[in-house]
């Protein structure tokens, strides 16, 4: 694994914390969904979480980001409150979202993340605003844009590129290549190897990195944050990942080989990190298990409150339309 | 009073307000330099600086996006799409995004922005530079949608959507820009969703939108050469819409025409016709309410045929004395 040295322990022992609290998160909410105690869809992240908090490890509690449908893992990462999520994630009235938005839309603006999208690409304009509005306000945030592989085909990945190059504005991009838009594979949806590559079009730096090594990703990521606070502009950082779970509930993955998945599964990037973090003497073995011990409770204990929580007021259905 | 046109009362209530509040800024296509492609903008980026006079490239998807993404973290911008048509090129970051950002959100998030756009036909621009898409931005949950139809309505009514803490849909009408009338120099604000009657009588109720305004107003004229006054009342914003003011004037009169230049199915005057149908007025009525609209046809080229696809005068005051024939 790359990595700066200099990642204080403290640190690295947070980033192994989000990334199996993300885990767990991911499959505690798919072990919901088989027991019928969830309404709606998932997009699961699972195996991606050294993109999410590979990125946003990389950035100031005050920086801004944007989210995808796949974006429980950004919220964790993001310092999102695990109990608001898995309560919006059931529905309820002490939701994220007030049990409104659900999986696809967990948004914490106050703690700077302006929200999941469910609609792909969709969040890349809004990243371009909240960019622009840090240039203006002359303040020095800086605003991570998520997004995936499918969403670089579509025109608002190009509009929003072009016009945070021509303006100079302070936002990364950050691809999460996890290989497939739905059933649509990178190689069939992209006449180039690397999404990186697009970068050169709008005379911005385009650089690939490894998904699923977290530290290789936060050096990416914070070399693009170091040049966007500076005022040098928007980077685009394309991690190669793997979605280990369907695009959604209903896929029955007939696009690709078990093989495929397995191979995948071994290049983990939750077992990758822990190694680095036993080998480098960062934690001993009982140290991990002690982080590992304690995600799973959290989420134990997010479920709890999630379930004891009430549901939306009927009489309140409209509320929140309007400001 | 000062006269000044419907164009120059959009670019004073926009000075206005970038001077009052330095969050307000403009983005948009050839709203720089040029000035905008009908001189609504003129001579505000000598006045403002490119910082707050943004020309962009002809990306509408991010004009509209990037506007909304600016709202929820603390600007107040105000984006123009250049022809009403061409908001159909950002429908997903408007309708899908912006609209319902607020509520998805459980109400934790605030998009308080305006998208300028201008709309209607009688330039001879055909169909695809000339249309009344209103009723899209109305169907949409999370949008306020106004339209006004003179320049002192214009200033008070953008001031007011630059204020306004939800996303604002403001619809200008290309055949309104250089229209005079009398317009305060002294900023002030019309309260968004208030109705205005801009002509009182007891026979007829015709409500109106943007251009029809004016067009209805000259009919009532002639109506009344025939005996027939009719109250003419523009709803100004078309959501959320002031059906108060609209029912009064129903049971008033008792007949309603409702004149808009949209096209016909599930357009604007089919919402207004319905909200009179299911509401008190409805026992009032002594007459079918009655729709003037656009055909739903695209815009026509040739001169004769725009003119025969959407309601002129001497339309309304035919439906007018229609509507009088009942008795």
């Amino acid at each position: 694994m790359k990595g700066k040295p200099s990642l204080p322990k403290e640190k690295l022992i947070d980033m192994f914390r989000k990334m199996l609290e993300i885990r767990d998160f991911e499959e505690k909410a798919e072990e919901l969904f088989a027991l019928g105690k969830v309404h709606g869809t998932m997009h699961l992240s699972v195996g991606q979480e050294g993109s999410a908090v590979g990125a946003v490890s990389a950035l100031r509690p005050d920086d801004w980001m944007t989210s995808t449908h796949r974006g429980h893992g950004h919220c964790i990462a993001k310092n999102g409150d695990l109990k608001l999520m898995m309560a919006e994630f059931l529905g309820k009235e002490t939701g994220y979202c007030r049990g409104r938005g659900g999986s696809m839309h967990i948004a914490d603006v106050e703690g700077g993340n302006l929200g999941a999208t469910g609609v792909v690409g969709g969040g890349l304009a809004t990243a371009v605003g909240a960019a622009l509005s840090c240039k203006m306000g002359g303040v020095d945030q800086i605003t991570l844009c998520f997004f995936g592989d499918g969403a670089v085909n579509m025109g608002i990945f190009h509009e929003s590129l072009n016009l945070a190059a021509i303006w100079t504005l302070p936002v990364v991009f950050v691809c999460e290549n996890n290989q497939y838009a739905m059933s649509m594979s990178v190689e069939k949806a992209l006449p180039i190897q690397d999404i990186a590559d697009r970068a050169c079009a709008y005379d911005i730096p385009g650089v690939v990195v490894d998904g699923n090594d977290v530290l290789a990703v936060h050096d990416a990521v914070a070399e693009a944050v170091e040049r966007a606070r500076a005022g040098e502009g928007p980077t685009l950082v394309e991690c190669k990942t793997y979605r280990w779970r369907g695009h959604s509930k209903s896929d029955a993955q007939r696009y690709r080989t078990r093989e495929e998945v397995e191979t995948w599964k071994e290049k983990d990037p939750i077992a990758r990190f822990r190694a680095y973090l036993l080998k480098k003497g960062v934690l001993s073995e009982d140290d991990a298990q002690q982080i590992e011990k304690e995600a799973h409770e959290l989420i134990e204990e997010a479920v709890a409150f999630a379930e004891y929580s009430p549901e939306p007021r009927v009489e309140e259905i409209a509320e929140g339309v309007y400001a | 009073m000062r006269e000044i046109t419907y164009a120059e009362a959009i670019r004073e209530a926009l000075r206005q307000e970038m001077q009052r509040d330095e969050r307000v800024f403009l983005m948009g296509e050839d709203i720089g330099v040029y000035g905008g492609a009908f001189g609504v903008t003129v001579g505000l980026l000598e006045e403002f600086g490119e910082e707050r006079v943004r020309d962009t490239p002809i990306s509408e998807a991010v004009i509209a996006g990037a506007a909304g993404g600016a709202a929820m973290t603390g600007m107040r911008p105000v984006s123009e799409i250049m022809f009403m048509d061409f908001t159909t090129i950002a429908m997903e970051q408007i309708v899908n995004q912006i609209a319902k950002t607020r509520y998805m959100f459980g109400g934790k998030a605030e998009v308080p922005m305006v998208l300028r756009t201008p709309g209607g036909s009688g330039t001879g621009a055909a169909g695809q530079h000339s249309q009344s898409l209103e009723a899209w931005f109305v169907h949409s949950p999370g949008l306020k949608v106004v339209m006004p139809s003179t320049p002192y309505d214009a200033k008070g009514l953008l001031v007011s959507s630059i204020r306004d803490n939800n996303p604002v849909i403001f619809i200008e009408q290309k055949l309104l820009y250089r229209v005079k009338g009398p317009v305060p120099e002294e900023l002030y604000a019309i309260p968004l969703s208030t109705a205005d009657v801009k002509r009182e009588g007891s026979d007829l109720t015709i409500v109106a939108t943007g251009v029809m305004v004016a067009r209805s107003l000259a009919a009532a004229d002639k109506l009344a050469e025939g005996g027939i006054e009719a109250e003419v009342i523009d709803p100004r914003t078309l959501k959320p819409y002031d059906a108060e003011t609209i029912t009064q004037s129903v049971v008033k009169t008792g007949r309603v025409l409702i004149v808009n230049e949209g096209y016909r199915s599930c357009g604007y005057a089919a919402e207004i016709s319905a909200m009179i149908s299911e509401g008190p007025a409805f026992v009032y009525l002594n007459a079918p309410v009655k729709r003037l609209t656009g055909l739903d046809i695209p815009i026509p080229y040739n001169r004769t045929l725009e003119y025969n696809a959407v309601p002129q005068e001497e339309n309304i005051v035919a439906a007018g004395r229609e509507l009088m024939a009942y008795t």
